[in-house]
């Protein structure tokens, strides 16, 4: 009987040598005339772990890892077929603590099963919400999604049901599905696990979202960083098409659908919904003013449903199993499980999908293990470069929308980007008002110009040139930026600074002699 | 009629002077893309893809083959990072910048690559080996820092890794 290895083929795998380690693994098992087919997995996402092999006896999955290109022969000779002992041996992968305490819902499959392979999408469940979702009438299907409280995880948290429901009652046609897959987010790589792990998932949530809202044109726009998700997206489209799961009549029913992957070009801004829509019409990606709604007026003016990766790669789950099953996950509206992304100075960083209602704490010390320099955790960015730093005597904050908002951050899409003693929050503050300079699209006047002050005042704060009144400024820019801009990158570049500012002000230059000089004038 | 015959007079006026191999690169992406303006960001990616970069005379016949104004062609080159008018050197190295990266080491990092290189992020080495370039997050945070040379990532990177694929780099065609 032939033998089943596993090697992940996901990006970071791959950057850290999977490449190197099947092709090793290849050649090997052949120079010994050994019966073995070597499968290319997504990753299980324990990145510390990564390459992480793994060997399938007797329907029982065992995982050695990280392992080396020169490892091979040694495992090969310890019996890597038989699960046999190794110094890299981890036991059976279900059993690692990391993965054992997770709740995988969206992720269930992926690292699981080979991406580009229908036959194992179909053997795994796949397609079992669509099936289910075709039996029912798009109202349904709505009702379904809205009874499962799932909001957008891009970062906007709206409820995905509301937001179909308003495409579905437009009359105007044709109406689009445009999946997000611009995931610029510092600190965030879910979506691209799950476009490099469980394709399928993406293109079968995006036809029960085609059924939902009588749409019959799905674009998935793909940030140009992720090359690996492209041609995975490619190649399992094509197969799709192939066997009937998209184009006319998918699964003998009157559903049409077909989807086309558009690759980004190097603009952050083209993340927020509008500027998105700008760019896949072949323009700038300027951000459009709301209202309209994408929902009522979105791609070439037509309705259209916009929508993250995971929330995409949700609705399968949802549909299979019942809109009740998910949203007895997770905590009051914070329905279900959160994919986070642990990243950054982090010893076990990776993916981990939990419920709703988890500390801060819970994830960075006992998923993360604490930093990778062994240096004492400072601060902890959630959110991507648009979330707040929180401090260190914070980590108590549950992660859900609404407790991480009171404290005054944002979820964002799941990042979690832990720094150690050694980060200047000057410098942090600084790099996000840098940031927001270099990506603004230019629309409007606090973004693009507010940006470029604000670097110039954290410079002069810094330098302490009269200090006190220069934060004071900045604290006025930060509530122009935050109230006056178009869209979530000059309303949200506040977050990081401010939270920097607030929590550690020391970071900010000296109080000095005109510090004193204005405190004592403000009396 | 009146559109047929402005375009006409400006496209003899202008004569946009691209080699014929890269005339022709143009005239198949145009094609390929059935003359759509709103595939013109694809048109761009296409071209670039096989040229290497974005000649300024190209944008003229790209725009009359779209029916849209020069403008409204370079301003969309102007727009995204990822759209050169200059060639690029053998090699592109994306540095990453973001967040994640800085959290493990970046910053000193790129001040390594950009010394052993001798040239900094944006530019091109004198031997035309090695165009070095800022990106904002390549989504291996959970390795950090990162970096990809052309469209091969690199996780967990050291100042030793770099170096030899840097040195790699250098003496491959």
């Amino acid at each position: 009987m032939t033998a089943r290895v596993f090697v992940p083929c996901d990006a970071l795998s791959v950057a850290l040598g999977a490449d190197e380690v099947a092709a090793r693994l290849v050649a090997e098992t052949a120079a010994r005339s050994l019966d073995v087919t070597v499968v290319r997995n997504g990753s299980r996402g324990l990145f510390w772990l990564e390459p992480m092999i793994e060997v399938d006896v007797g329907g029982m999955r065992h995982a050695y890892g990280p392992v080396e290109a020169d490892d091979i022969p040694s495992l090969i000779d310890a019996g890597l077929l038989d699960a046999g002992a190794h110094r890299t041996n981890l036991g059976p992968t279900d059993q690692i603590p990391e993965l054992e305490r997770q709740t995988r819902l969206t992720f269930a499959r992926v690292g699981v099963i080979d991406p580009r392979s229908l036959d194992d999408y179909l053997a795994h469940g796949g397609f079992d919400g669509l099936r289910r979702a075709l039996a029912m009438s798009p109202s349904d299907v709505v009702d379904e999604v809205e009874a499962s409280g799932l909001r957008g995880r891009g970062g906007a948290a709206f409820p995905t049901g509301i937001k179909w429901r308003t495409v579905l009652g437009a009359p105007a046609s044709p109406k689009y599905v445009v999946a997000n897959a611009d995931e610029g987010d510092s600190g965030t790589f879910a979506d691209r696990m799950v476009m490099e792990g469980d394709p399928f998932c993406l293109i079968e949530a995006m036809a029960i979202a085609a059924h939902a809202v009588g749409a019959t044109h799905g674009v998935i726009y793909c940030r140009s960083e992720y090359p690996h998700s492209i041609a995975t997206l490619e190649h399992c489209i094509g197969v799709a098409r192939q066997y009937g799961w998209l184009g006319t009549s998918i699964a003998g029913s009157v559903l049409e659908f077909d989807i086309e992957v558009r690759v980004g070009a190097g603009a952050y801004i083209c993340g927020e919904e509008t500027s998105m829509l700008e760019s896949i019409e072949g323009r700038r990606g300027m951000v459009r003013p709301k209202p309209p709604l994408p929902a009522l007026e979105g791609l070439y003016g037509k309705p259209t449903v916009v929508n993250n990766i995971i929330t995409l790669a949700s609705v399968p789950w949802i549909l299979a199993h019942g809109g009740a099953a998910y949203s007895g996950h997770g905590v009051g509206r914070s329905a279900g499980t959160l994919p986070v992304q642990l990243a950054g100075n982090i010893r076990r960083g990776g993916l981990v999908e939990v419920p709703f209602g988890i500390t801060v704490r819970e994830l960075i010390e006992d998923f993360g293990g604490g930093t990778a320099s062994g240096r004492p955790a400072r601060a902890v960015q959630i959110g991507g470069p648009l979330g707040a730093y929180f401090h260190n005597d914070q980590l108590d904050t549950v992660l859900d929308y609404e407790a991480i908002a009171a404290a005054g951050g944002l979820l964002g899409h799941g990042g979690v980007v832990v720094f150690d003693d050694t980060v200047d929050m000057a410098v942090q503050a600084r790099f996000a008002m840098e940031f927001c300079a270099v990506e603004s699209c230019g629309k409007c006047t606090p973004c693009r110009v507010g940006s470029t002050r604000g670097v110039e005042l954290i410079d002069k704060i810094v330098l302490g040139e009269q200090r006190s009144a220069n934060i004071a400024q900045l604290e006025d820019l930060c509530e122009v930026l935050e109230h006056g801009s178009l869209c979530a990158l000059g309303g949200l570049t506040p977050y990081p600074v401010r939270s920097a500012l607030q929590h550690f002000p020391e970071d900010f230059g000296q109080r000095n002699q005109q510090d004193e000089h204005d405190a004592q004038e403000n009396i | 009629m009146i559109r047929d015959r402005i375009v006409r007079k400006r496209h003899l006026s202008e004569r946009p002077s691209l080699p014929a191999a890269q005339a022709s690169v143009v005239v198949e992406a145009l094609a390929a893309n059935h003359h759509d303006p709103t595939r013109l960001l694809v048109v761009l990616q296409d071209i670039q893809h096989r040229l290497g970069y974005l000649p300024h005379d190209a944008v003229h016949p790209i725009a009359i083959g779209l029916g849209l104004s020069r403008a409204e062609v370079h301003g969309v080159i102007s727009f995204y990072h990822d759209l050169r008018t200059e060639p690029a050197g053998r090699h592109i190295l994306k540095v990453c910048q973001a967040e994640s990266c800085q959290a493990t080491g970046g910053r000193a990092l790129t001040q390594h690559i950009e010394d052993v290189v001798g040239c900094n992020l944006g530019q091109t080495t004198a031997d035309g080996a090695i165009t070095l370039e800022a990106v904002y997050c390549l989504g291996l945070c959970a390795a950090s820092p990162a970096v990809m040379i052309d469209e091969r990532p690199i996780a967990r990177v050291t100042t030793a890794r770099i170096d030899r694929v840097i040195d790699d780099a250098r003496t491959a065609s």
